[in-house]
């Protein structure tokens, strides 16, 4: 949003809730498990590892609190927040898929759920704008509600690696199709001097900004995981790809350690600009601003339209602020395959993360009425032979009562012989997972914080349940094995809500302002110079990972909010 | 963090000195004195450590081995794993010290599995002394070997011990190549995959261009 209202001339003022951070300075690119404490294992303190490159973020962030509605654990939500400058696209898969035409209308197709008042076309050209601006690389597979890109537009994909290219070949036999992913790395430099013209026609000086700052992105030099962040700029963080340009136009300035506490609204019902907390000094202050963004993730987007007119609320006349919010359904499975053991050592970390995937592949099955959920999802391989982080590289059991020299032989046999497969999934909104204020919890700064209250369906559980019959089923056609628990209720497998970290919905945008928050445009039904631009106007949570819908979403506001702008509609 | 696991991150002598002192004070009930002469445990690293820096072991956290339970460590890592020619032994790796960061770290994870090794260590040399007159450290290679081969039988200590110890020697990469990671370099041009061996022995295709 900020990238593209500045390279249009407008100047922005940006608050962030984290410090700063230099991901040129800061990321921890070539470090090893002998350089961090423990190994570079997960603790409390770094969820994902120490080199995850999350600051001051996690499950817990201390002095800013949430609140379950439930003690039963499916009933709760695990609440993902990074307080730093890009926030949580420092920590992303960089999987980067389009939504289908399918997924703006679900509620046409099966009657679930809610439809988006855009389609796919509405919102193809902001896709391909920013495929060409963050650099994507996959291939088109011309599958169903599945889109390719237009020629040209992807960068090419990396080679598989050879879990991908086992579980391709064995899946294929149960029916199963896998494909090259896509991911938000450059596999070869960006073109800036011909994509900077595509994406700013008519406009020199942005044409500029944005070919240098693409031209000073290095491509993927095939080592150390994206999950650090890149300090070469070969992946997607908000902090190496759309905020350069920005705060090179010069009309943009950034306040880091801004703890929004409200939107104000003056008496002609429009937003004149938000009340913060100065973490540095614990004192509020006040912005102005023709008009407010806020992108702050579903839960604290909501959080701040709620606490908003005194804790009256804002833009809530649907009565529909922090309703119907959505995670990614999540079931994941390790499997061990003899066929994998004993390679002969071969470098294979590749592109950082997922190089193929799985497509959703039945909606004939599903149209059909042959299965018991509504929607799809899609597997995610993971690689087989990352580094060794503080925890054994081979699950312990494989170990077992060994010592010397056989237990160097073992560890070396089973290294590299396990593949993780990750079903991430459609979740239909429904009326018991949201988020409200708590009436007594407070923050650090006295601000009523998020009650979270959460339910799956037995459509996201009955997915889980498929996924894990369809995880053995390809572990035994290549050989091997799924190692999981044959006791265990395959319903229970599914992540947590919110565990997948893909939140959204929460104010989502309908043709209707009495039965959405937003517009089209991301723009509040009630306040009309009052724009959401995270994932909380999704309608609905395809199995699509939701950065890059959020993203196309973000820039067709924007280029909506300055044409209202330029009108004096505003 | 209550005073039962303040009280497991010390050094037994420590504490066996601490009673001394505390029981010298009059009339002072000993938990409440004892919550207040015992220093607060150690924090983690928090939400914003250093990424991109090297930390020495003790530098999180302090460690707490005592000298024993260090030689114990340092030993019966070398006997789990050894130098020869997959690769180095535990001790040039610095094993222990990874292990005594780890149980010493104020994580429940790490704090569970001080409950494992400690105790398991002293009662190793205790067994040590009971069947050679030795702690395990001085054993020869084949008492060693000895004490080895019953505890892997199911030794839960030995078990854990083992997983860390894993968990230490293939996070230095002086030990990858024993285990056949080879990654962590930068090169430029395109990925190729895996090599034409690797694909020749599955029978697998590269399936991208």
């Amino acid at each position: 949003m900020a990238y593209t209202l500045t390279l249009a001339g407008l100047k922005c003022l940006m608050l962030e809730a984290g410090r700063s951070y230099d991901v040129a300075t800061e990321t921890p690119m070539f470090q090893t498990g002998k350089d961090a404490p423990l190994g570079g294992a997960s603790t409390p303190d770094k969820d994902f590892g120490f080199f995850d490159a999350t600051i001051d973020g996690g499950w817990d962030v201390p002095d800013e609190p949430y609140t379950q509605a439930s003690d039963k654990a499916e009933e709760q939500f695990m609440w993902w927040r990074a307080r730093m400058m890009g926030g949580r696209t420092n920590h992303w898969g960089r999987i980067s898929l389009r939504n289908g035409p399918y997924d703006f209308k679900p509620y046409s197709r099966d009657g679930l759920g809610f439809d988006w008042p855009i389609s796919y076309d509405d919102l193809e050209p902001y896709y391909t704008k920013v495929e060409k601006l963050i650099g994507v690389y996959g291939s088109n597979e011309g599958m169903e509600n599945t889109p390719d890109s237009p020629a040209g537009v992807l960068q090419p994909p990396p080679a598989g690696r050879v879990g991908d290219l086992m579980i391709q070949k064995h899946a294929k036999k149960t029916g199963v199709p896998v494909v090259p992913i896509h991911r938000a790395v450059l596999t070869r430099p960006q073109d800036g001097n011909k994509l900077a013209p595509e994406l700013h026609p008519d406009d020199p000086k942005a044409q500029k900004i944005v070919a240098d700052s693409m031209n000073t992105r290095a491509a993927c030099f095939w080592a150390t995981e994206c999950g650090r962040g890149c300090s070469i700029r070969a992946n997607y963080q908000s902090t190496t790809v759309h905020l350069p340009p920005a705060l090179a136009t010069g009309n943009l300035d950034i306040i880091p350690n801004a703890h929004v506490r409200e939107v104000i609204v003056g008496k002609d019902g429009k937003a004149k600009g938000v009340l913060f907390i100065d973490k540095t000094t614990g004192k509020e202050e006040r912005v102005k601003g023709k008009a407010v963004v806020l992108a702050a993730s579903s839960g604290e987007t909501v959080r701040i339209l709620l606490n908003s007119a005194s804790g009256d609320g804002i833009a809530n006349s649907s009565g529909l602020v922090g309703k119907y919010i959505m995670d990614t359904v999540g079931s994941d499975m390790l499997g061990q395959i003899p066929s994998l053991e004993n390679l002969p050592a071969h470098n294979d970390d590749g592109a950082g993360g997922t190089h193929f995937y799985s497509p959703w592949w039945l909606y004939k099955e599903q149209k059909a009425g042959k299965l018991d959920f509504a929607r799809g999802y899609h597997i995610e391989i993971g690689g087989t032979r990352g580094m060794p982080k503080g925890n054994s590289p081979v699950p312990t059991h494989y170990l077992k009562g060994l010592y010397g020299t056989k237990l160097k032989e073992a560890a070396r046999r089973y290294y590299g012989s396990f593949v993780h497969l990750a079903c991430r999934g459609e979740m239909i909104p429904n009326e018991g997972s949201f988020a409200e204020l708590d009436s007594e919890v407070k923050d650090k700064w006295g601000i009523p914080v998020m009650k979270w209250h959460w339910k799956w369906s037995d459509h996201e559980t009955n997915m889980a349940v498929h996924a894990q019959k369809t995880f053995s089923e390809i572990f035994e056609s290549a050989g091997g094995k799924g190692l999981f628990d044959p006791k265990q209720d395959a319903r229970k497998t599914i992540l947590k809500g919110g565990q997948v970290i893909h939140e959204v919905g929460g104010a989502i945008m309908g043709a209707d302002g009495k039965k959405a928050v937003c517009n089209e445009w991301n723009q509040t039904w009630d306040i009309k110079n009052l724009f959401l631009c995270d994932g909380s106007p999704f309608a609905s949570n395809a199995d699509k990972n939701p950065t890059e819908t959020i993203m196309a979403l973000a820039w067709r506001a924007a280029d909506h909010l300055i044409e209202e702008a330029r009108k004096g509609n505003l | 963090m209550d005073s039962q696991d303040s009280q497991n991150r010390l050094p037994r002598r420590r504490v066996l000195q601490l009673f001394a002192a505390v029981a010298a004070a009059e009339g002072v009930a000993l938990p409440a004195a004892l919550a207040q002469v015992i220093k607060p445990a150690a924090t983690g690293y928090g939400q914003d450590p250093k990424l991109a820096k090297t930390y020495e072991k003790g530098e999180a956290w302090p460690l707490t081995f005592t000298d024993a339970e260090k030689k114990a460590a340092v030993s019966l890592a070398d006997v789990i794993f050894p130098k020869d020619e997959v690769g180095p032994a535990a001790s040039e790796v610095r094993v222990a010290d990874f292990i005594d960061e780890w149980v010493s770290a104020p994580y429940s994870r790490q704090k569970g599995d001080r409950k494992v090794i400690i105790p398991g260590l002293k009662k190793l040399d205790e067994e040590c002394r009971k069947h050679f007159k030795k702690n395990f450290a001085d054993l020869t290679e084949e008492e060693k070997t000895a004490v080895c081969d019953v505890m892997a039988k199911g030794d839960h200590f030995f078990h854990v011990f083992m997983s860390i110890s894993a968990g230490a020697y293939y996070s230095d990469p002086r030990c990858w190549k024993a285990l056949g990671y080879v990654g962590n370099v930068p090169s430029g041009g395109a990925f190729t995959g895996p090599p034409k061996e690797v694909l020749d022995q599955l029978g697998l295709k590269q399936t991208v261009e």
